[in-house]
Order: structure tokens, then sequence, then C-alpha cells
């Protein structure tokens, strides 16, 4: 059975061929483009029962299907390597993938590019797959590619809308920034070890570079870059709210679910690498604790649903990688589970609210909603528990918990992180019963005039379900995933305090966010316009709302020179200094031809004249 | 016969030289041009005889003899481009040659 495994990223890039090559009707593509994905979805799922079943002796199985190249010693394969970290991956990005297909047939109906979306879906359902299942950096790096693609192809879907292609623009170019510091990282990785297969680097690493060496440092800082731009992470992070422009399943998937934890996934990945550089694995932890701090504060202040959620992406990306730097990776990798699930919800929740009311995208503009889409709201309310971690029975507030528990105890670990990684599970409960009340309680303010159909509901209550089941399986998970991925406890401290009571803080924190939400947004709604409109409040306000002013910054920092530079380019300056030097020429030319006046008197006149200033000289010098 | 005293050749030669040159550069017919002209040469010459005289040497005089010669040549042959020009214009005005203009 494991031996089926080669179909699993297979069939979606088939499907994606055919259906950018092939003229079908809307009915067709549906079923094609959500088939492929079921089947390679139930592929993944007997894949993983056969080897949990009866796993491998050495612990994973790798299936070479051909070598891809043989240059100068680097010959990467085409092949698939499978352990209980890319198993966890796969099924995870196979199964939402499908749902949210499923859900695309009814949310995209009618749409004029309806064959174009699936194929780009399909399309990244294999990139993705590829990603996560390569067992060589380099077929990693093309399915990293891939999805970078099929996100730039899909943010800018609707491409009649400028605005749209910019957001598009954007989020490419700015990964670009973090891809191409990783392609050097694979650079120097080949160049010092000479492969670029992921195991036999990690091998090969641990024998040759010593804890902390400049090697081992400067690859893990490369690919950290890399992860930080593809995980829309600190100070990369300004793509993912304006890649909010393509359809909202293309955000649930790409910029929520999936794609976006892909550098979580290669931290994981290479986590070997980063035990060697220290530095740089607890640059992660930092750069996670300040990501979902800074994002929390957006998250607050946004206007735009889907803002709200691509800002509450980036926070909790950002507990992710808190929990890679420190050591706490099995909670990285069952955090992205359940966030896979609760936010691919919210944001298919998010899409039935706005296509409901046609198209509404503000949330102070919505409201009571509760009545008119029950289920939706039900949905939408178990994801939102979820996220901001109502305790004992949502997943995320088990993964997040092990996570804060983790910012303390794990090897980085310290108080302070602890703290940070409190202030966020405040901010998110804030922000995330800000957004649900504003939604769904209060007094209507917007007709609803679509309901969703089955094909829209079903995937919701699936992952509603996942959304809550999903955290009972820590214990099992983390036992499971220990023998490629294990906790990294502090050895050398005892910690203050035990797991319980880091958990009750949390619970403590939450209940907190759910009641200053519940008094600011629902019962005294006015409290927080005064807050808002007071002047420390505004000038906060504008800043969060801003995304820190990073936005500004990076338009005056980067974009602005640039655009200059090409500005001035387009004129050719350089060319223009030669140019000048055939002008003066031709200039001199000009003058002296203009001396040759054909006059004999003028002639004899500059002949007299010549020869009084020569004896003039030869006289008075 | 009181010698001359030689700044007063000097200075016929040069108001000589000098009436000429005006008379190059301010006349428009050609034939006063050439006549200009001679009047230079002559200045050059007078020039040459003080000198001559002044140190008693006849070099002077034959540096004049050579003028004078050459003089004769640069006329014939102006008078003879002088023809041809005006045979071609119908008329003697210098300006009007100005075809080698740039």
């Amino acid at each position: 059975m494991l031996r089926l495994l080669w179909l699993v990223p297979a069939i979606p890039l088939a499907s994606a061929l055919a259906l950018a090559v092939l003229r079908l009707s809307q009915k067709t593509v549906a079923w094609l483009g959500t088939c492929s994905i079921t089947a390679s979805s139930v592929i993944s799922l007997l894949v993983s029962i056969s080897f949990l079943n009866a796993p491998p002796a050495s612990g994973a199985y790798t299936q070479i299907l051909w070598r891809w190249f043989d240059v100068n010693g680097l010959r990467p394969e085409i092949a698939l390597y499978l352990d209980p970290l890319s198993l966890v991956m796969m099924v995870v990005v196979a199964f939402v993938s499908f749902l949210i297909h499923l859900y695309s047939t009814e949310f995209m109906s009618g749409d004029d590019g309806y064959g174009r979306f699936f194929a780009y879906m399909n399309l990244f359902v294999g990139c993705m797959l590829t990603l996560v299942l390569a067992n060589n950096l380099l077929l990693l790096y093309l399915g990293w590619e891939g999805v970078g693609l099929c996100s730039y192809l899909l943010i800018g879907f609707w491409y009649r809308d400028p605005a749209n292609g910019r957001a598009g623009r954007k989020a490419f170019i700015v990964t670009r920034a973090g891809d191409t510091a990783m392609v050097i990282g694979l650079f120097l990785l080949f160049h010092d070890l000479g492969t670029l297969n992921i195991q036999d680097l990690m091998h090969r690493a641990v024998l040759q570079w010593p804890i902390g060496s400049s090697g081992a440092l400067a690859a893990a800082f490369l690919l950290l870059s890399g992860a930080v731009g593809k995980s829309a992470q600190l100070p990369l992070q300004t793509w993912l709210p304006d890649a909010m422009a393509g359809p909202t399943p293309v955000s649930a998937l790409i910029h929520a679910a999936t794609m976006v934890t892909a550098g979580v996934y290669l931290i994981a990945r290479t986590h070997t690498l980063y035990s060697l550089a220290p530095q740089a694995q607890f640059a992660a932890a930092v750069i996670g604790a300040a990501t979902l701090l800074m994002a929390g504060f957006s998250a607050l202040t946004q206007h735009d649903l889907k803002r709200v959620l691509a800002y509450s992406t980036i926070s909790q990306i950002g507990y992710m990688f808190l929990a890679l730097g420190v050591g706490a990776w099995p909670a990285a990798i069952f955090h992205f589970m359940t966030h896979a699930f609760f936010k691919a919800l919210l944001f298919l929740g998010a899409g039935i609210v706005i296509e409901s009311l046609g198209g509404e995208h503000d949330i102070f503009r919505m409201g009571g909603l509760r009545q008119k889409l029950p289920v939706t709201f039900w949905t939408f309310l178990v994801a939102g528990c979820s996220l901001a971690g109502l305790p004992l029975i949502t997943a995320g507030a088990f993964s997040k918990g092990w996570i804060v528990w983790g910012a303390y105890s794990a090897a980085n670990g310290s108080a302070e992180l602890w703290v940070v990684a409190l202030a966020g599970v405040f901010l998110t409960a804030l922000y995330t019963f800000r957004m649900i009340f504003l939604v769904f309680f209060g007094q209507q303010n917007s007709q609803v005039t679509r309901k969703p159909g089955p094909a829209m509901v079903i995937p919701c209550l699936i992952l509603a379900f996942l959304s809550i089941a999903g955290g009972y399986i820590r214990t099992p998970f983390a036992s499971y995933l220990s023998t490629v991925l294990a906790w990294n406890p502090g050895i050398t401290r005892s910690p203050s305090f035990g797991e319980m009571f880091s958990e009750a803080i949390v619970a403590l924190v939450f209940f907190l966010g759910l009641c200053l939400a519940y008094v600011f947004f629902l019962r005294r709604r006015d409290y927080s316009t005064v807050l808002a409109s007071s002047p420390a409040g505004s000038v906060l306000h504008r800043f969060w709302f801003s995304d820190w002013g990073m936005d500004w910054l990076y338009d005056h920092l980067f974009v602005r020179p640039v655009v200059w530079i090409a500005k001035v380019g387009k004129g050719d300056p350089i060319d223009g200094f030669y140019a000048g030097v055939g002008r003066l020429n031709e200039i001199a030319w000009r003058g002296l031809s203009l001396s040759q006046s054909g006059r004999l008197r003028w002639y004899a006149a500059a002949v007299a004249a010549g020869t009084i200033v020569l004896i003039g000289v030869v006289i008075f010098s | 016969m009181t010698a001359i005293p030689m700044a007063d050749g000097l200075i016929l030669g040069g108001i000589l030289f000098a009436v000429g040159l005006a008379g190059v550069l301010l006349r428009r017919n050609l034939l006063l041009i050439l006549v200009s002209i001679e009047i230079m040469l002559n200045g050059a010459g007078v020039t040459f005889v003080a000198a001559g005289s002044r140190w008693g040497q006849a070099d002077g005089q034959v540096m004049f003899l050579f003028i004078l010669a050459a003089a004769a040549a640069e006329v014939s042959v102006g008078l003879a481009l002088l023809l041809t020009y005006y045979h071609r214009r119908q008329t003697l005005d210098a300006d009007y040659v100005n075809e080698m203009r740039g």
C-alpha cells in the first residue's frame, strides 16, 4: 500500500494539467477538480493507515521515483519521504484541501474562471504535497516555489481589478525576498555538505559542524529567512493581509491552512540543523513572539472580516515559530494541525457570511446574523472558540496551551516568552470575540440575500467536528511524533510551576479576554468607540490598523527608491552621457563650420588678427 | 644728402602696410584688393630698404628686388583669376565668392 504514495501528489498535478488544457463544462470541472483531491486524500489516508499498522524498520519510507538530474556531484532524485512528520502534514493538507475544494464547487459557481480556479487549486495541492513529501531540499524547493506561484495566481484571480493584481505581485515579491535567502542557504548546504538529501544532510551536519559553528548558523539563518517570508512572519508579514484579495476558499486553503505553514514545516524538517545553531533557533522564537503580539494588536483594529482573520493567521503562525524556537517541536506541528482545521473553518464561515450579504466585508456593517445563518454561526463560534482557546473542549486550547507551556519549560523557554505567549492568548480571545460579537450578535444591519447550500455547509460541519475532536489526540500525537521530533525539555533548570498551573493561567487569560470583548463590543459598544477616539487611542488605533506602519516603512524604504531608480533609468542616464559627448561635438562642429563663411575679407581679417595676437604674445611675454 | 633716420622709414613702411591692410579688409572690389596687397608689399619693401640702409648692407635692397619679382608674379596670377571671375560672375565683388562656406 505504501507504494501508492507517489499518487498522492501525482493525481492533483495530473488533474491540474487536464483542467488547464481541456475545455470542460462547469459540472465536469467541479467533478474532476474535486474527485482528484478526494482520490489524493483517500490514498493518503490508506497510505497512512498502512504506515501506522506496519511502520518500516527504519521508521521512514522512501520512494525513489527517478533521478532528476546528475550534474557535477549534484544528484537530486524525484523521491518521496514518508515519516511521522511528513505523514501528519500530508494527511492534514490533503484532507483540508478536499474539504475546501468541495466548498469551492458551490462558492465559485457561476464565475467566469471556474476551470481556471480549479486548475490553479489542484496545482497548488500537488505542489504542496510535493513540498511536504520531498526527500531532498531541491524537490522541496520546487514545491515551495510551486505553491508560491499558485498563491500569486490565486490572489490575483479576479485580475480585472488592478488592486488584486497588485496584491498578488506584492505577495510574490515579498516572499521572493525570503526565498532568495533560502536558495542561498541551499547553495551553502550543498557546498559545505555535498548533498541536498534532507536525512543525509542532517547526518553530515551533525558530524561536520560543531554546535554554534558559523556554517551551521549561516545555513540555519538563511533557511529561517525563507521560512519567515513564506509564513508571513516579522519582518516579511506585510503580504498576507493584502493576499485576502483572492477568493475566500483560496484564503482558507493557501493563506491560512497550508501554504503559510510551509515555513514551520521547513524548520521542523531541518530541526537537527537548528539544534546545531541555537542562536538561529532562538531568533525563530523571538520572531514568533514579536509577530504574535504585533499581529494580535493589528487584528484588534481591522474592519475587514478577512483581514482580521489574516492577522490572526500571522499571529497563530507566530505561536508555531515560538514553539519551534523554544524547542517545543511537537507543539508547533500540533498547533499547525488544529490551526489548519479551525482557521480553514473560520475562512469558510467568513466566505459564507460575505457571500450571503452580497460581498460585504466590513464587520461593523454586519451584525445579528445568528438567527439568519444558524449553522454558519455555530460552526464559526466553534472555530472561534478553538482559535481563542476555550479550555478543555476545543482543539485550539490544547495546542495553544501546550505552546504556552513550552514557551516556559522547553529548552529555550523563559518566563518572558511565557508572558508574551499569555498576552497573545488574551489578544486572541479579545479580537476573536470582537469579530464574533460584531458579526453575529447585536442588531442586524444588512440583508441576507443568499443561503449557503450543502456543498458549503458540510465542509464546515466536518471542520467544526475536527476543531473540537482534534485536541484530544494530543498525547498519542506527541508520543507518535517523538520518534522524529521530540520535545526538547529544558534540562538545566527546574520550572517553578507545573503544566497544570500554566494551563489554568491560559484559561484565566482567555476568560479575561472574552469578558473584555463582551463588555466592549456587545454590552457597551460606546466604550470601545470612546477608547478609540481618545487622542492616545486614535493614534494607537491608526498605528495598529496600518500594521504598525510597516507598509508605510517599506513603501518609503524600498518601493519608492526602486520606483525612482526605475523612473530615472527609463531615461537612460548612461546613454545620456554618451549622447552628451556627441552633442558637444556637434555644437563644436556647428561653431567651426560657422567660421567657414567663405568670405575672403573675413579670412584676411582673421589672418591679420591672428598675426597681431602672435606678435603681441612674442613682444609682451 | 643727409641720411633719412631709420624711424621715418619704418613709420612709412608701417603706414603703407596698415593702409594696404585696411584696403584688403574694407574694399569689396577684387581689383582694388589686389592693389591694396601691392601697397602692403611695398610697405614691407620700404621696411627692408630702411633696415638695409641702417646697417649699411645691400641685403635690404636685394630683398626688395625679390619682393618686386614676387609681386609681379602674384599680380599676373591675381589678374588672370580676376578676369576668369569677371567672366563667370560679371562682377568684381569679393563677397559674392562664398561657395566654400562650411
